[in-house]
């Protein structure tokens, strides 16, 4: 409205309706200054530039999946174990040097990768990658620190596995991945007493190898110059790993809801799955923004429901589960144990809508702002974009890929929307599982299909 | 730059003009030490309540027009404060100040909107205590033990029976008492222009009326004079754990004699050359993990008087509470005596520099900060100095610091495992 003059002032007994603020005109993203390069022993190195904070994050990405039984344990050790010395260092003294560059490094691993990652203070980054290359050429697995580790380990894990969320997931890559490695992640504490220092030493000869690894380094850095250290510090690392890629997912087959016991449950904790496709399909985008109107964000279906109008759960949550052999779609809600059958309907019903109904426009819109404007936030930070890069890399994007994919969310269409929540939300197509006190909800959960019981 | 509005609204405006995002936070000068006997949980109860709609607001639109925007939300409760804040892109600041402005105008409590947040929230309580090994270890459990009277000992999470009996009589009393305009700050972060950003402050929180700011009670406690134990049975946890908590000076009023406990939690249990790593982790392997630590909630420097410097671990199937608290009094002995090593002050001071400088990388953790200094020490500054005032502390404090660490000041929690390994 331009009026040139007020209108007088009338004293209202009831105050006016406040409006709420419209949007001002779409901000422009500055685009962060990278460099990348492949060195010669096949490691690749991506350095961008995003001062802020006088640090730099650092993640280097080694392919880690393998088939074997074995596996998971000796990788789950040798993560806890690599920086435990070195040629040159001990345990000790290592950790004291990476404290005195006012560095954080520590070693991850899942089914895909093995993660050497941390942070350090801009000023110590080239000591920092000195004390990586020296680790990778020569971390030791000395005998007694790995015997102590191994037991530790063994002990969080079982600590672990007394967690409900563990248990129910475990339950469900059982069910999602069946005879594939991705169904058994998490190792469990007797595979890991059994793990020598030999075996670890040889799965480090063998795996930890730069020629399909990735070195993303994010900060307060000049990109050139990074990756001219990195390449002068990192030289003496080479090798070719022995690893081979793990097979592709096996499809999503129905089953009946699996029912896990855990006398004592007071919450009933629901896991469903169900197929997803890469991030570089086609259809991607659009089954990104129907899962977020699914149960995907706050303002979702599915927390509406269950959540703000039953109060079912504290947090139901559906999002797309990425992995370098495939990706798949995963629910959860943990509710009250009284209301476990009720809620299971309620977020299957939620599911059918939105496989045979298309949601709104405004629903879409509302996913579509949401999904551009969280990547954006995602990835403002040092440690968000390195994590989030060091991701994608490992299958196969980066930077073109986050930079283009605002557009590409911008374009999807409600027809598009509706398909892919045909495709992959329907819930003839998803499998289910519910930990918790089997007694009690057992009969209720019969009610609605067929259980098999664990 | 800060203003406080005729209301009595303190603001502060900080612009950062990197990347197109801006944080709004209004922090509340109440938390879980403010609810009344008898209704434990409320002040967490009520910062579920603040989202169910306001003023001009449906139930539910909160949400949708942050996330709808592109933003994200939360609150939290802590001991002292209840923060609620966006992040939004800078386009949505206008918006993101209209719905804070909303609901300290007048959130929409009803009977309904009431007992559907008292069934979140027992399911919240379930899933992260109730329902789960450690649940509450040991930010819920050690305080019973440590304080004595009811603001600083009872669950702030809340009782079911307490939570149950709650009215929208309540919480309209809560909010008229706790809610005014001048007992909150509000902090603005990002990518905004100061002028247009004071001058949308005004717009949206200026005709708030205004109300007295409530007299904050005095919360000290006297210190104790001999040690204190508890333990409790945990049916679902598989090993044991303990935990051993000390009072400390004020962290307001005594920051300078507070700080060289930061500098010591680091000596104690950062990484593996720390300390207690060496000794209990790697030497007598009678700790499978461990951390030592300034506040109950994680909470060094926006959290008042009083407050405990915080040893937990999870021992080892053999161990028993006592070899790994002796074992850690032997090393507090040490250090009180034998003082820091050579560069082991000059490292530790790194790591927390650097540890500084992570947690105010995200606009969130940054504004975050600041508007917890704001409350708390009524110095948004002292974010800024804090680097320089850590590297202060000298090795004789940090040394002093150990020496308080003794037995009879302690007490202690254990957790009985009762699960099946």
């Amino acid at each position: 409205m331009t009026a040139a003059v007020e209108t007088p002032a009338i004293a209202d007994a009831v105050p006016t309706p406040k409006v709420v603020p419209p949007l001002g005109p779409v901000p422009r993203v500055k685009q962060p200054t990278a460099a990348e390069r492949i060195l010669r022993s096949g490691l690749r190195v991506v350095a961008v530039r995003r001062p802020g904070v006088p640090l730099v994050e650092v993640r280097l990405r080694v392919p880690f999946g393998a088939a074997a039984p074995s596996h998971p344990a000796r990788s789950s050790v040798l993560a806890n174990t690599m920086l435990a010395g070195t040629a040159e260092h001990s345990q000790v003294e290592l950790a004291a040097e990476l404290q005195s560059l006012g560095a954080d490094l520590s070693v991850s691993t899942d089914s895909d990768r093995l993660i050497v990652g941390g942070a350090v203070l801009r000023t110590g980054l080239g000591s920092l990658l000195g004390l990586v290359a020296e680790v990778l050429e020569s971390a030791s697995y000395p005998t007694r620190e790995v015997a102590g580790e191994r037991s530790r380990l063994a002990e969080r894990l079982a600590i672990l596995r007394s967690q409900p969320s563990v248990l129910v997931g475990e339950a469900l890559n059982g069910r999602l991945y069946g005879s594939h490695p991705y169904a058994r992640e998490l190792a469990t504490p007797d595979a890991v007493q059994a793990v020598t220092a030999a075996q670890l030493r040889k799965l480090h000869a063998d795996r930890v190898r730069p020629d399909a690894s990735v070195l993303v380094l994010v900060g307060d850095l000049a990109p050139a110059r990074a990756l001219d250290t990195v390449e002068s510090t990192l030289a003496g690392w080479t090798g070719e790993s022995t690893g081979r890629p793990l097979p592709p997912l096996p499809p999503v087959q129905p089953q009946p809801l699996l029912l896990v016991d855990r006398p004592g449950s007071v919450q009933a904790s629901i896991r469903l799955g169900g197929p997803a496709v890469r991030r570089e399909a086609p259809d991607y985008p659009a089954l990104q923004l129907a899962n977020l109107a699914y149960g995907g964000y706050f303002s979702s279906r599915l927390v509406e429901n269950i959540r703000e109008d039953k109060g079912y759960t504290y947090g139901p949550h559906s999002r797309i589960s990425h992995g370098v052999a495939g990706s798949r779609l995963v629910v959860d809600a943990d509710v009250a144990t009284a209301v476990a059958a009720p809620a299971l309907l309620e977020t299957w019903y939620e599911l059918g809508r939105m496989a045979t109904l298309p949601i709104t426009a405004g629903e879409l819109e509302n996913v579509r702002q949401y999904a551009v404007g969280s990547l954006a936030l995602s990835i403002s930070t040092q440690a968000g974009l390195a994590s989030t890069l060091s991701a994608l890399i490992g299958v196969g994007l980066g930077l073109d890929w986050l930079r283009e994919h605002p557009r590409r969310l911008a374009a999807v269409t409600l027809e598009e929307t509706f398909a892919a929540a045909r495709t992959y939300l329907a819930p003839s197509g998803m499998l289910g599982v519910v930990l918790g006190e089997a007694a009690e909800i057992r009969d209720s959960l019969a009610t609605l299909g067929p259980i098999e019981t664990a | 730059m800060r203003t406080v509005l005729d209301n009595g609204l303190r603001v502060l405006l900080a612009p950062d003009r990197s990347s197109p995002v801006v944080a709004v936070a209004v922090y509340y000068d109440v938390g879980i030490r403010s609810e009344p006997e008898g209704r434990t949980g409320f002040a967490h109860l009520f910062e579920h309540l603040m989202f169910q709609g306001s003023a001009n607001l449906e139930k539910l639109a909160h949400f949708r027009y942050v996330q709808s925007s592109g933003g994200t939300f939360n609150g939290s409760t802590h001991l002292d404060y209840t923060n609620y804040f966006e992040v939004l892109p800078s386009n949505a600041l206008s918006r993101g100040l209209f719905l804070e402005a909303d609901r300290m105008r007048s959130p929409r409590i009803t009977e309904e909107n009431l007992q559907n947040q008292i069934a979140v929230v027992k399911e919240e309580i379930r899933v992260n205590v109730l329902n789960r090994p450690y649940g509450g270890f040991p930010w819920l459990l050690l305080p019973p033990v440590l304080f004595d009277t009811f603001p600083n000992a009872h669950n702030g999470y809340g009782d079911f029976v307490d939570l149950e009996s709650a009215t929208v009589a309540d919480a309209a009393d809560f909010f008229d008492r706790y809610y005014a305009p001048a007992n909150a700050v509000l902090t603005v972060v990002g990518d905004f222009d100061p002028d247009e950003g004071l001058a949308l402050v005004d717009e949206h929180f200026a005709d708030i009326p205004g109300r007295p700011r409530p007299d904050r009670p005095d919360f000290t406690e006297s210190p104790l004079d001999s040690e204190r134990r508890k333990s409790l049975p945990d049916p679902l946890a598989p090993v044991p754990a303990v935990a051993a908590g000390w009072r400390v000076p004020d962290p307001v009023g005594s920051f300078g004699d507070y700080l060289p406990y930061v500098v010591l939690g680091e000596v104690l249990s950062d990484g593996d050359a720390s300390r207690l790593e060496q000794r209990l982790v790697q030497g007598d392997r009678t700790v499978t993990q461990l951390a030592a630590y300034l506040g109950l909630m994680g909470d060094p420097f926006d959290v008042r008087d009083p407050t405990a410097f915080v040893l937990q671990a999870h021992q080892a199937p053999t161990a028993s509470a006592d070899q790994v608290l002796d074992a850690a009094t032997e090393e507090f002995d040490r250090l009180a005596t034998g003082g820091l090593a050579k560069g082991e002050l000059e490292r530790v001071r790194a790591r927390l520099l650097a540890q500084v400088f992570r947690d105010l990388d995200p606009m969130l953790g940054r504004t975050q900060a600041l508007a917890g200094a704001e409350l708390v020490h009524g110095r948004a500054e002292l974010l800024a100095e804090l680097p320089g005032r850590l590297a202060d502390v000298t090795a004789d404090q940090v040394q002093a610091a150990a020496e308080t660490l003794r037995p009879d000041r302690r007490a202690v929690l254990e957790i009985a495992p009762g699960g099946a390994q």
